[in-house]
């Protein structure tokens, strides 16, 4: 099922409109800088030294050594940014994936199962929804504290009811397709009936899905970082280096722009991309 | 139509039971023990004792639940040891601002979204089209605690035009409600954008062009008028993002509000004004969505639901 998934998607990718493609290799260049940080950036992102703090971008007054400057604890901020987007990014990858799984399933259960159950997953969803994603987060982190694992759950568990309503809605059409009413008869296990023919049609929904929620993760990590209840100091992470370089704004500016202008570029890319996927995928809309 | 507004009520009064349920299971069940987390730190062993009896925690889950049920029903939060007050009173106190931020979010987002929907499908494929998607798709990208701080770097440290925190006039509140508007703006602009295009090359649209009615006419009055049930679907579900959104622009700007208050009472490990904050919140999420659903029936007499 792999291969035929990947043939289309590289024949949709030649198709993309030109915001699309700009969004993807953007994305693709923060991701390939994030995970070559070690090589782009020789600086430590962690070791303060005090005796080069606050030092403005390269061409802006400051050195070829420290070209996006340094921070109020002598760090090279570009080694900061490279590395804080390594943590980002993988927390974002990482429950995007958990998110997509979780709802998946719970989508193919509401959408399979009898009507109680399919109801109680579906308020459970409601439920899910009436809070305000980061109210709930940071509820949750300041229970149960600000590791990794914390923060993947967390965002994880903001993402799945998207997920489970595409799911259960395609679930719901396709079941009563003529074809695959006959595969039934015709004594189709349900797994096969999900694994041949409603899995593939969901395919495209769910990438366009996971496509933009990346970018609602990124926002929503360094947003929590940046409150100071996802990833911890000295640790470097986008939100974190925001929220340091607001008590700077008068005299190092740079501080809080550059963590900003990493932030925008990712989810930029990823919106950018999700509206091409969607566009593509989905020609009604 | 009665039995859709009784399923709805219906509904609505389920979540509600699944908000309390998921609270108590995040603040009295997962920390282990919540009497402790409850109270101040170093609070003596007596008091820790009283509020387990209180609590009932030495009982069963589902009677620790009924007990916790019947306090939030009698609105008692517990008592804020940040403020020394009723939980519930403290984060009324701040729902006032949060309010009138959220208002003010919600003016700048339909007034500006809206319009600009409207320029870009009425002018679509010129400049204003090019121009109103670019600053939607910054809108939905631009980090609002980012977004934020760059206001007040360039209206208050450089420009010096705007106070950039505190509560005192109305010119407090213009940076802070464009920060929390930007997000939402930019969705509505693009749902609005979308909806007009299409409802604008349906025939009753030709028809009204071609009895002589005026452009003016046919835009707002016929094609904004049906454009404005899914607008209004889009809104509903948005505060939550203003109240979520509040949570970080208040931070930013040292708004006075509810999300100000969580997160401080985070950092104080304030937990009876935590669970004030989030009941109260998606409180209010649950009952504006089913006053939109309820008020789609009046809006849009064709809809008739099952």
């Amino acid at each position: 099922m792999s291969a035929p998934v990947a043939v289309e998607a590289a024949r949709h990718a030649g198709r993309l409109s030109p915001p699309a493609l700009v969004g993807g290799v953007l994305l693709a260049l923060v991701v390939l800088a994030s995970v070559l940080a070690p090589l782009l950036a020789s600086s430590d992102p962690v070791k303060p030294s005090f005796s080069r703090r606050l030092a403005p971008p390269w061409g802006l007054g400051g050195t070829p050594a420290h070209v996006l400057g340094t921070d109020n604890l002598g760090r090279d901020i570009l080694a900061r940014v490279l590395h804080g987007g390594r943590i980002s990014l993988a927390l974002a990858t990482v429950s995007v994936l958990i998110a997509a799984l979780v709802g998946i399933l719970v989508g193919l259960v509401a959408g399979s199962a009898g009507e109680r159950l399919d109801g109680l997953l579906m308020r459970a969803a409601d439920v899910q929804l009436a809070f305000p994603v980061i109210m709930l987060a940071i509820a949750i982190v300041a229970v149960v504290g600000t590791s990794p694992g914390a923060l993947v759950s967390v965002l994880a568990l903001s993402g799945w009811v998207l997920y489970a309503r595409t799911v259960r809605a395609s679930v719901l059409t396709i079941r009563r397709l003529e074809y695959v009413e006959a595969a039934y008869t015709l004594g189709a296990s349900d797994l096969r009936i999900i694994a041949r023919h409603i899995m593939p049609n969901t395919i495209a929904p769910i990438l366009v899905l996971g496509s933009s929620q990346f970018a609602t993760m990124v926002l929503l990590e360094s947003g929590l970082s940046f409150l100071g209840m996802g990833i911890q100091a000295p640790r470097p992470s986008w939100g974190l280096m925001l929220a340091e370089g607001r008590d700077y704004l008068s005299n190092a500016w740079w501080l809080a722009t550059i963590p900003g202008v990493a932030i925008s570029l990712v989810v930029l890319g990823a919106n950018l991309l999700g509206d091409g996927l969607r566009d593509l995928l989905d020609p009604r809309g | 139509m009665k039995a859709y507004v009784l399923r709805r009520l219906w509904q609505s009064a389920l979540t509600l039971v699944g908000v309390s349920v998921l609270v108590f299971v995040i603040l009295r069940v997962v920390p282990g023990d919540p009497a402790k987390m409850l109270l101040p730190d170093g609070a003596p062993q007596s008091a820790v004792d009283e509020l387990n009896r209180q609590l009932g925690l030495h009982e069963p889950l589902y009677v620790q639940y009924g007990l916790f049920l019947q306090s939030v029903f009698r609105g008692d939060f517990g008592q804020s040891f940040q403020y020394r007050a009723p939980a519930l009173r403290v984060v009324v106190e701040r729902l006032a601002a949060t309010v009138q931020l959220a208002l003010a979010a919600l003016l700048i987002t339909v007034g500006v979204g809206v319009s600009l929907g409207i320029v870009a499908a009425v002018r679509r494929g010129t400049g204003y089209d090019y121009a109103s998607t670019v600053l939607a798709v910054l809108g939905q990208s631009l980090p609002n605690f980012w977004l934020g701080i760059m206001l007040i770097l360039l209206f208050g440290v450089a420009l010096r035009w705007l106070p950039t925190s505190g509560f005192e006039s109305w010119r407090h509140l213009i940076l802070p409600a464009v920060t929390l508007a930007a997000f939402p703006m930019a969705l509505v602009a693009r749902l609005t954008r979308s909806s007009m295009l299409e409802i604008l090359g349906r025939d009753f649209i030709r028809t009204g062009r071609a009895k002589g009615l005026a452009e003016r006419a046919v835009i707002l009055r016929h094609a904004l008028r049906n454009a404005a049930v899914p607008l209004l679907t889009v809104l509903g579900l948005q505060i939550g993002t203003l109240l979520g959104g509040a949570v970080i622009t208040e931070s930013v700007f040292a708004w006075p509000g509810m999300g100000k208050l969580v997160v401080d009472a985070i950092f104080f490990r304030d937990f009876p004004v935590v669970q004030t904050v989030l009941i109260l919140s998606a409180t209010i999420f649950v009952v504006i969505n089913l006053l939109v659903d309820l008020l789609y029936t009046v809006i849009d007499p064709r809809i008739r639901y099952s």
